[in-house]
């Protein structure tokens, strides 16, 4: 079972490797749109270190929502989607290996730029950990729960647009929780709580949207 | 015992629900008039001023039964994907997509009749309330919905991709409505309590109650008369659709 | 064996059939006929079990498909139209990924082989990118090589083969038949399939089901 899990992501990282491209879109729109607000709100710091922490988490839920088109069209498209629902394996693994690709592939690279954003920001070093460990819980968490979405829109027209519509109704706990670590730490109040919070979705997640993914790819796959 | 089940799903049959769904419509129509006209004119005319908000509270006539209405019929929707998913009746998918308009009518509804209570009571027209944000996020969800029902042309792609999201939805609603509870106490300022409905006056609590069946008569009215048309274009091929008069005239 | 009961299936609000009826055993081949649209993929996808039927059975060795999973897909070979092949990866990897994922290990030398048989020499090791339709399409017919599923489904694996190709896609048919296995297969070219009498399925007529 590991061995399948393991060849699921081994393969999705060669693909990303080969088609570097993808990577960085997502990188670079994350990094533009945090660069934008200061221009469209002004560069009074005050003003700047308090809205970062919604600024940062909001950019990161875009990105990742820019990314989550590609996590089934791809395979969908050349078939090799039908034949993983074929194959005799446990299609939860297969599901999590995806998504734990899509991860490694289009969050870390967020979460390791989070502290150079939050720079830009003068946030504190604390709170610039906080960001980062709060970016490191809730990726995973929506990649997980936007994986729902990218199932259902497969193949759709306009799936990239209706996948936003889908999924972000469903990640304002993520970005909430997310968001509130930060703004908590900054203000002194502790983020402990948050990220506690946070881990409870990861968990969640991870229990529950591998199976609604399964099955919304059943029935886009048809 | 069995042959009760057999008589309900007897009705889950597109072809026996049909005449059924007509009747049924026209009578909760007719219903709903009467209540709601009931309703209006008890909000307007019967129930007393309140003491503290003056005339301007009777909009929470339409924007509280608006309001249940709007989480109403969001569990029956998710109550009918249920039932498609476990026993795949035709039925059940378009019992839900029949109400998710009517229930995004509702959601919307709430809304705005919430911003129009809002502006007197508040002073503005929109509050980041956790009551008003989570109704918002309901809206959300409902034109989620009907943008995939939309979206996807095949009919039985579009019944079980549905009745999924509103699953993971319902399921989602009660973490989303704590995170938005516990994201509006924390930023405690733009917080303003609504008056207890303890205290309330029967009479209000009447009219209430009155509205409130007379919108839920006005969803099913609206599902039963949408669920036809569904009916009509899906099973437009059969010969007992062939036969009915309204179509052979 | 393969016994299918009264399928119906649908496609949008079509019908495409109804009350279709077969049984496959142990070194038999069907060949599905029908002209364009007469749901002959949308048949062989619902007896993998890609597409669940509006009504009727599809048993494997006297079992639903639907409940026993995991035991038919492993006796299970599904060819589509689309290749199933990643574009950016070789063909050995795509070989071996597909394997894994069939679970059957197979090493590098044993995926290294079976593309030399499919006539793949020289070209192992170039992304599938590069490669033509019917090159893509023998490093996806590789698979039956390697594989020891009982049940082949094949829809148009001819398309796109030359020659060459098609006469030792044949031969590995024939031997998969011969050896008691059993496969449904789609094809518009005229072929030689086996030596016995390959059964006959006429998709595209109201109320047929006949074999």
């Amino acid at each position: 079972m590991f061995e399948v899990y393991r060849a699921i992501l081994m393969r999705d990282l060669t693909l990303a490797l080969r088609r570097r491209s993808d990577v960085f879109i997502t990188l670079f729109f994350f990094v533009v749109v945090v660069s934008l607000f200061p221009l469209g709100i002004g560069p009074e710091m005050d003003t700047l270190r308090m809205i970062a922490p919604g600024v940062v988490w909001v950019a990161a839920l875009l990105s990742s929502m820019l990314a989550l088109e590609r996590l089934f069209t791809v395979d969908f498209d050349d078939g090799a989607l039908e034949q993983m629902l074929l194959a005799p394996q446990p299609m939860f693994i297969l599901v999590l290996g995806k998504v734990t690709a899509h991860w490694l592939i289009t969050g870390i690279p967020l979460v390791l730029m989070s502290p150079l954003m939050g720079l830009q920001y003068d946030l504190s070093g604390n709170a610039l950990l906080v960001l980062l460990v709060s970016l490191l819980l809730g990726t995973p968490a929506l990649s997980l729960i936007g994986a729902i979405g990218a199932a259902l829109t497969l193949g759709l027209r306009g799936g990239g647009v209706l996948v936003s519509l889908l999924v972000l109704p469903l990640s304002i706990p993520v970005l909430i929780f997310g968001a509130g670590a930060v703004e908590a730490s900054v203000s002194g109040l502790g983020e402990q709580g948050h990220l506690y919070m946070m881990g409870a979705i990861l968990v969640l997640a991870l229990l529950f949207a591998p199976l609604a993914t399964l099955a919304a790819l059943r029935i886009s796959a048809e | 015992m069995s042959s009760r089940i057999l008589n309900w799903f007897k009705f889950s049959s597109p072809a026996t629900f049909y005449p059924l769904a007509g009747r049924i419509g026209v009578w909760s129509m007719v219903i709903a008039v009467v209540l709601i006209v009931v309703g209006l004119y008890m909000s307007f005319f019967v129930a007393p001023t309140d003491y503290k908000q003056g005339e301007g509270y009777r909009i929470i006539y339409v924007h509280v039964p608006a309001a249940w209405m709007s989480m109403f019929i969001y569990l029956v929707m998710a109550f009918w994907s249920v039932l498609g998913i476990i026993y795949n009746t035709r039925l059940s998918a378009m019992m839900t997509s029949a109400l998710a308009p009517t229930g995004a009518m509702f959601a919307f509804l709430s809304l705005w009749t919430g911003a129009f209570w809002g502006k007197p009571m508040w002073g503005t027209w929109w509050v980041w309330d956790a009551r008003l944000t989570s109704a918002l996020i309901l809206f959300f969800l409902y034109l989620g919905y009907i943008a995939l029902q939309g979206a996807i042309d095949d009919t039985r792609r579009s019944d079980r991709a549905g009745a999924l999201l509103v699953l993971v939805g319902v399921v989602n609603i009660p973490i989303i409505y704590f995170s938005v509870k516990w994201w509006n106490t924390l930023h405690q300022g733009a917080t303003i309590k609504m008056s207890g409905e303890a205290s309330m006056d029967p009479v209000m609590l009447w009219t209430m109650l009155i509205m409130t069946f007379g919108f839920w008569a006005y969803a099913i009215a609206t599902a039963m008369s949408r669920v036809r048309s569904i009916i009509l274009e899906r099973e437009r091929e059969t010969t007992w659709v062939s036969e009915l008069p309204e179509v052979r005239g | 064996m393969l016994e299918v009961v009264e399928l119906e299936c649908m496609r949008g609000d079509r019908r495409l059939f109804t009350g279709l009826s077969f049984k496959l055993e142990p070194g038999e081949l069907l060949h599905l006929h029908g002209r364009n649209g007469s749901g002959k993929t949308t048949l062989m996808r619902t007896v993998c079990g890609l597409i669940r039927p509006s009504a009727g059975e599809i048993l494997w060795d006297g079992e639903g498909i639907w409940d026993q999973g995991d035991d038919f897909n492993r006796d299970l070979v599904y060819i589509g139209h689309k290749n199933g092949i990643k574009d950016d990866l070789n063909g050995i990897e795509n070989l071996r990924i597909c394997s894994v994922l069939d679970g059957v290990q197979i090493n590098e030398s044993q995926a290294w082989d079976a593309l030399e048989k499919m006539g793949l020499r020289g070209h192992e090791d170039l992304p599938a990118r590069v490669l033509s339709q019917g090159q893509k399409r023998r490093v996806t017919l590789a698979r039956l090589l390697t594989h020891d599923a009982k049940l082949w489904v094949l829809d148009e694996p001819f398309t796109a083969l030359d020659k060459a190709a098609v006469e030792f896609l044949q031969s590995v048919i024939r031997d998969h038949v011969a050896n008691g296995g059993m496969v449904i297969l789609t094809t518009h070219q005229e072929v030689n399939l086996t030596r016995g009498h390959p059964k006959q399925l006429q998709l595209g007529w109201k109320g047929e089901g006949d074999v």
